[in-house]
């Protein structure tokens, strides 16, 4: 997944020296990495997984029959349904016009569309209420037409949306920036249409960038906390994500329940990071690829 | 070949008939649909009302009500329901809470404590305090709180209603104590929030910073919570201590009406909270460590309530807007007494 | 009138670029600018007095403190992992690999209740500092613990793709001119890995400043000590203060925004003075 072994392979004695650092140092650096991440990553990983299973496989398996449970997993998958099919088409379409064409104020698009990454979970949230809450600027509007945003699922849709916004952008833009705009130049010269060009010469060359944003995209839609806690209501077996569960059922005393639901969204989260982690694989193969085949 | 015709020509006089009552909507049973605002102690206390309220309805009129909860800081829950929650009834902390519902929101009339008996407060409790076993510290009244290395345990005064009862039951103890000396009340209170190391958002973090992450000699609670944590967590690890002068909490109910109007559930809405004042209500309110109002659940549990000298907010504060105003506002007493 | 762009064959800049800003507009700016709105509702000197209250004045540092320290603990730390993941084989390599983006995935109170369960004295790790005489749950040092949590990724994964890229002629050049390792290192690698060390930072940074979810588990929350800005804006909240939340939020946006067209300019400096060949 990296082109480093590819390198050492061929490389020499004197290269070896320049590039490879002695073992202690290795050793030394290694563990370092290790022990950071075991602070604060491995070791709250496993407790997770240990508080889930504190008191046996039993009680762990039973809260994922918990119709309550259920209905959470549901409301999760929907918002992920809706926020990535729309996040992904506003990062084609903005990676291409972005891309693709020079305009005046490229900068301060780009730096726009990554703002909701940046923007702390509780104004999320807090935006929405301002506008779509009975007291907000749409409240009065949307009360004569009966229409719920907040509180019931679009709001949470919405949130989720927001959160999600800049990670097929910000995953594509790049990279096809850096691909340039030659080969659909060329494409389009020698009669292709534009659909035809998209389709057959751009779509190839971004696919897997693509589908790298589209997975980070879902890990955040299906993790958010701070936000849909702002326009959720907190209806239980209703408005209530996966991550809102797990803070009920901790407030319940019932953490192993709470530690069990958690679990399902780490294993969500590694599952996701596994597919992540392939994709990456495969997108440098076929760069890799791509090189090998332009240098003689 | 009679037997069946003469079954099948029923079969379709009924569904007429049936489908006739349906049109003019005199269906035969309704399904009803109530969502409970709450705050967060009560989440046990009505998952078995709830259940208890929907039998009884169910044996009273046929109709199946379904009870939808939510909970969450007192505080929190009001601001939602004023924000376009669609809460049927709200069930909260504090009278303050409800009246700001009715003022900013319109969403019931501004006399809504005439509502139901008791000031709309069904059920009442107070606070008081959970220490370690054998209470270690020795801690027996509000004076040894603010005694060096005794370490409190309360959630925020802004964010929690619980936490205000607890600030206000010490200022109140503090005014007797002082003899209303301002000035030595507002040191005492000063001392005690010196010597709490953590404020929670909610009371339930608190509890679980207070029995499971083992901080602090001694918990301000709720007592139903208290005794929740006692059950939940075992006798053999904390034990409950009454002071001597504590707060009378009458946590309230209401129907929401406007809501209700709309939704055509205003009967079931009131029938529900009413429910909460029957014996039945009353038994599963005592049950859930709530002191019940009525003299036979109250009898019935009365072991389970240490007696304690409880004065009211109004008798001390003249009242919820007036203690808001004065303590917890942005720039007041309590905001004042925390900076240094 | 010169148009905005410049003539290009291809087609759909009208029609991609419309439906890029629309649905912008629709999901952020115009959310976005509610917030703003409802901050006009204040007089200046209400405003002023909202954002610069002294409790508020002590979450900013505290926010502002931690954030900062969790991205340059994440600058030294990202670094030796993405240098060990880009040169080093060892035992293990792929599941760290794909674990280092899990803070990102993993939801906020999920992080925040593990990690209070963990560093608290009752926790494993607690367990281990409290005889010490350090305590980390409840303290600025746990606000720091979760922030660094939270921005571990981002440092990783600005800095190892241009590990990966480098070319190892430039560390031989410097070898066979006489170089040692940690003088290769300064002179030449630093320099190269300074943009994306830089962006890294700045988006932990970013992404510190406004976390709510794992903070407010771990943090105590205690006025003047503990309490971060996002956590002020919801008493501000709790309390009614909707303008006086706005307000606050209006600071942050602008301090986010800023943050990140830092960044963009950088990048875009960066391109234009090492333009590709």
């Amino acid at each position: 997944m990296n082109p480093t072994p590819r390198l050492s392979r061929t490389e020499g004695g004197s290269r070896r020296r320049a590039t490879h650092d002695p073992r202690w140092m290795r050793a030394l650096l290694v563990g370092a990495a290790f022990l950071f991440l075991g602070l604060f990553l491995f070791v709250p990983l496993a407790s997770v997984f240990a508080h889930a299973l504190a008191k046996g496989i039993g009680p762990y398996l039973e809260t994922f029959q918990d119709p309550v449970t259920l209905s959470a997993i549901r409301l999760t998958l929907i918002a992920a349904a809706v926020a990535v099919p729309l996040n992904t088409l506003f990062g084609v379409c903005a990676a291409w016009a972005i891309a693709k064409f020079d305009f005046r104020g490229k900068q301060v698009l780009l730096t726009l569309i990554d703002l909701p990454f940046s923007v702390s979970p509780v104004i999320s949230g807090l935006i929405y209420v301002l506008l779509f809450g009975a007291q907000g600027w749409l409240g009065p509007w949307l009360a004569e037409r009966d229409l719920q945003i907040i509180f019931a699922i679009p709001g949470i849709l919405l949130a989720t949306l927001f959160v999600t916004f800049p990670f097929v952008a910000r995953e594509l833009i790049p990279l096809m920036q850096a691909q340039g705009r030659m080969e659909e130049e060329a494409a389009m010269v020698l009669g292709a249409s534009g659909w035809k060009t998209w389709w057959r010469v751009t779509l190839p060359n971004i696919k897997w960038g693509l589908l790298y944003g589209i997975i980070l995209c879902n890990a955040r839609a299906m993790g958010e906390f701070g936000a849909v806690s702002v326009v959720s209501g907190h209806i239980r077996g209703q408005t209530n994500t996966l991550p809102l569960h797990v803070e009920i059922l901790y407030n319940e005393y019932n953490a192993v329940a709470a530690f069990a639901v958690a679990s399902l969204l780490t294993l969500l989260a590694v599952l996701t990071l596994a597919l992540k982690s392939w994709v990456e694989g495969k997108q440098a193969a076929s760069l890799a690829a791509a090189s090998a085949a332009t240098s003689p | 070949m009679t037997p069946p015709r003469f079954h099948r020509s029923r079969t379709v006089l009924l569904s007429t008939l049936s489908s006739l009552l349906l049109v003019t909507g005199v269906a035969l049973a309704k399904d009803f649909r109530l969502l409970n605002v709450s705050y967060d102690p009560t989440r046990e206390l009505y998952t078995e009302f709830n259940a208890a309220f929907a039998r009884y309805w169910r044996e009273k009129t046929g109709d199946t009500v379904v009870i939808q909860q939510s909970h969450g800081g007192s505080g929190k829950q009001a601001r939602s329901v004023i924000d376009g929650l669609r809460a049927d009834v709200v069930t909260l902390a504090l009278a303050y809470d409800i009246d700001v519902i009715a003022e900013r929101a319109k969403l019931l009339p501004a006399d809504w404590q005439k509502q139901f008996p008791h000031n709309s407060a069904p059920y009442t409790s107070t606070i008081v305090f959970v220490v370690r076993k054998g209470n270690p510290k020795g801690i027996r009244d509000w004076g040894d709180l603010v005694k060096p290395g005794v370490s409190v345990i309360t959630p925020n005064p802004k964010t929690s209603g619980g936490a205000r009862w607890n600030y206000l039951a010490a200022w109140a103890w503090a005014l007797r104590e002082f003899h209303q000396d301002e000035t030595r009340v507002r040191e005492y209170v000063r001392q005690l929030f010196r010597n709490v190391p953590v404020l929670d958002i909610g009371a339930r973090g608190s509890s679980t910073t207070f029995a499971q992450r083992g901080i602090g000699d001694v918990f301000l609670s709720w007592e139903n919570e208290a005794h929740l944590l006692l059950k939940e967590l075992g006798t053999d690890k904390l034990e409950l201590v009454m002071p001597s002068l504590s707060l009378l909490a009458e946590p309230p109910v209401a129907v929401v009406e406007r809501v209700t109007r709309k939704q055509g559930n205003e009967a079931v809405a009131r029938a529900y909270l009413e429910y909460l004042y029957s014996e039945e209500g009353q038994d599963i309110v005592g049950k859930h460590f709530y002191r019940p109002r009525s003299e036979a659940a109250a009898a019935k549990y009365a072991a389970q309530f240490a007696p304690v000298k409880l004065v009211t907010i109004d008798e001390v504060f003249g009242g919820w807007q007036a203690a808001q105003k004065v303590h917890f506002a942005e720039g007041g007493v309590f905001d004042q007494i925390t900076r240094r | 009138m010169r148009h905005l762009r410049q003539r290009s064959v291809l087609p759909g800049f009208g029609l991609t670029l419309g439906y890029s800003l629309l649905y912008l507009g629709l999901i952020v700016l115009i959310p976005l600018a509610s917030t703003f709105l409802k901050t006009t509702t204040l007089s200046w000197s209400e405003f002023w007095a909202a954002v610069s209250s002294p409790r508020v004045v002590a979450s900013y540092r505290l926010s502002f403190g931690a954030s900062f320290l969790a991205g340059l603990v994440n600058c030294l730390a990202g670094l030796v992992v993405a240098w060990v993941l880009v040169r080093y084989e060892f035992w293990g390599k792929r599941l760290v690999d794909a674990l280092v983006d899990l803070p990102f995935a993993l939801p906020t109170a999920v992080a925040g209740i593990a990690l209070t369960t963990l560093y608290a004295r009752t926790g494993w790790i607690g367990a281990w500092l409290e005889p010490l005489g350090i305590s980390v749950a409840f303290t600025p040092l746990g606000v720091f613990v979760a922030l660094t949590f939270i921005g571990l990724p981002f440092v990783v994964r600005t800095v190892q793709p241009v590990l990966q890229d480098l070319e190892p002629e430039l560390e031989e050049a410097a070898a066979s001119l006489g170089a040692n390792r940690w003088q290769t290192f300064r002179r030449i690698l630093l320099p190269v890995l300074r943009p994306a060390l830089l962006t890294g930072f700045a988006l932990a940074f970013a992404r510190a400043l406004g976390e709510y979810g794992s903070v407010v588990f771990i943090s105590g929350n205690m006025p003047m000590k503990t309490e971060i800005t996002p956590l002020l804006i919801i008493t501000k909240l709790e309390q009614y203060d909707y303008a006086g939340a706005t307000a606050l939020a209006a600071v942050m946006l602008v301090i986010s925004f800023a943050l990140l067209l830092a960044i963009n300019l950088l990048h875009w400096w960066g391109s234009r003075h090492h333009a590709p060949a």
